[in-house]
């Protein structure tokens, strides 16, 4: 079965908890991630996940919400996107 | 990892700093199977129709906005031109199919409606002639119907009587709606080679050799290619600069490409085309003008604007056919003035003038767009402004349009504003001298050379 995968970014000043958090509302609905990269953009911490969302065991806007609401509470942004978006945008 | 974190921080920016998005998807219904045996009979039918094929647009449009994080500004609906279903109807008649557009419009809950229309270049059927007299009407009294009517075409040439006419009602619309800036004119556009899979209201009607359902997609605006512009393009010269707006063109219109297939698949309909045209808003920064002052105009308007418009518009196109599969549409730069800041701003310095604006539209679509005039305006001079713009089109064998608005008790100088997506109107200077015994002239102008192709 094709897997469905999207990229979660996550943008805010560097603080421990960021991978904790995130991480673990992944892990919560029955996601995994599948790689992890991150970089530092104008003193700001990004941390970037793509994410097997095939087994999510809930509806995808209400996971994103999860996702944004535990972002907000720790004082980052986050962007959750399909992996499509960036396989059309930047490739033929 | 698959994904380079550069792309993935540059498409985040591109969203929330640029204003990428997808300008609008727009659902095309026919209504050709809807004529009844009455006007109430015909209303009912169209009022079904559209709220049976459209109860899902929203709803999916907004499903694909979510899963890749990228907003679609408009979601939107085009009928079948509504007098090919009005031969033998009377106006009052007509106008019911227009109330009933309205609300199915609101029930799907989307804001604007297009294809109340008529296609007139060669000449008026009964149900064309009722349509466009009861425009005026159907627009005051509608808050989310949209009018247009094709009055010239490089095969048939122009139809000088229905121009006049055009001209008149565009008057009436606006004395009709008068206490809120003849705003109806916003919702009337009158064409030249007008397209029948345009997803872009005011003008969008599903054309009679569509499907019976289609989903066609309209690309992200202007704030984009200003962005890359203003950080990347500062010492290029004209070809690399054209090189630089290309490569943008195509990662916007990949969006409209497969927003369109994502949608039309839930919807379970056919996607029709992408409209690889660059749209402003009136947001700060998503503006066409802007986009040429970047280039290197102090003000939009002045000399080179259709140099630059014209490399901009070619360069976004060639950008944007390889990213899709289907371009039609439009597909052209827009010039509308109230609904981009920087136009707004060079109008009012006086560097854009309704002359200059007139020869912009020979090298980009659509026209002299949201245009307003001093509300005492005669009816041949408005008359004469868009046969000048007709003529444009069907020489050019380009789509051309107007969306003139007399706002009426205003006077040259003076602002209207509109607020939302219209954004403000600088009302523009006409020509004092009258053009009145050529538009009583009346009559067909013939189809040009360039019509006779085959």
């Amino acid at each position: 079965m094709k897997k469905e995968k999207i990229v979660v970014t996550a943008i805010g000043a560097n603080k421990s908890g960021v991978v904790a958090n995130i991480s673990q509302i992944i892990a919560q609905y029955n996601c995994s991630i599948m790689d992890m990269a991150q970089t530092i953009i104008d003193d700001l911490f990004a941390l970037i996940m793509v994410v097997d969302i095939t087994d999510l065991n809930m509806d995808f806007s209400a996971f994103k919400e999860k996702l944004e609401e535990r972002a907000a509470g720790i004082g980052i942004k986050i962007f959750v996107q399909h992996e499509n978006v960036f396989r059309f945008m930047h490739r033929i | 990892m698959f994904i380079n974190p550069e792309e993935v921080l540059q498409t985040i920016s591109m969203v929330n700093i640029e204003n990428f998005d997808v300008r609008t998807t727009t659902l095309g219904i026919s209504l050709r199977d809807c004529r009844g045996v009455s006007g109430d009979d015909t209303a009912k039918k169209v009022y079904d129709k559209i709220c049976r094929t459209g109860e899902n647009l929203v709803s999916c449009a907004t499903a694909v906005e979510n899963k890749y994080g990228i907003p679609i500004v408009n979601k939107r609906v085009a009928v079948t031109p509504v007098s090919i279903i009005s031969d033998g109807l009377k106006k009052d008649d007509i106008i019911k199919i227009a109330h009933a557009m309205d609300k199915a419009a609101e029930n799907i809950g989307i804001n604007y409606i297009g294809g109340y229309s008529a296609l007139v270049q060669k000449g008026e059927t009964s149900g064309d002639r009722e349509l466009i007299e009861s425009i005026p009407e159907a627009l005051a009294n509608t808050a989310r119907v949209c009018s247009s009517v094709n009055l010239a075409s490089t095969s048939a040439g122009i139809n000088l009587d229905c121009v006049h006419k055009m001209a008149k009602q565009i008057k009436k619309t606006a004395e009709l709606t008068a206490k809120d800036g003849s705003i109806g004119c916003a919702k009337l556009v009158v064409f030249a080679n007008a397209v029948e899979d345009n997803p872009f209201i005011a003008g969008a009607f599903h054309g009679i050799s569509e499907p019976e359902v289609t989903l066609n997609v309209g690309i992200s605006g202007p704030g984009v290619v200003r962005h890359v512009i203003e950080t990347e393009g500062k010492d290029l010269d004209i070809g690399e600069l054209a090189e630089l707006i290309k490569r943008t063109a195509f990662k916007i219109t990949r969006m409209g490409q497969l927003f369109g297939a994502e949608v039309s698949s839930l919807l379970k309909i056919p996607f029709g085309i992408v409209d690889i045209s660059l749209a402003p808003t009136p947001a700060i920064g998503d503006s066409v003008a802007n986009i040429l002052e970047l280039m290197g105009l102090e003000y939009c308007g002045t000399h080179g604007t259709t140099f630059a418009l014209a490399v901009l518009n070619d360069a976004v196109k060639k950008g944007g056919l390889m990213a899709t599969s289907y371009v039609g549409g439009l597909s052209g730069a827009f010039i509308p003035v109230s609904e981009d800041d920087g136009m707004i701003i060079a109008a009012e310095k006086g560097a854009l003038s309704l002359e200059k604006l007139e020869a912009m539209t020979c090298v980009c679509s659509v026209g002299l767009d949201m245009v307003a005039i001093p509300g005492d305006t005669p009816v041949t001079t408005i008359a004469g402004i868009i046969a000048d713009e007709m003529a444009i089109g069907v020489v050019n064998s380009k789509t051309t349009a107007a969306r003139l608005i007399p706002v009426i008790g205003k006077k040259a100088g003076e602002k209207v504003c509109y607020g939302g997506l219209l954004g403000d109107a600088p009302v523009m200077k006409v020509s004092q001298f009258s053009c009145e015994k050529l538009i009583n002239r009346g009559g067909r102008a013939p189809a040009p050379v360039r019509g006779a192709r085959n």
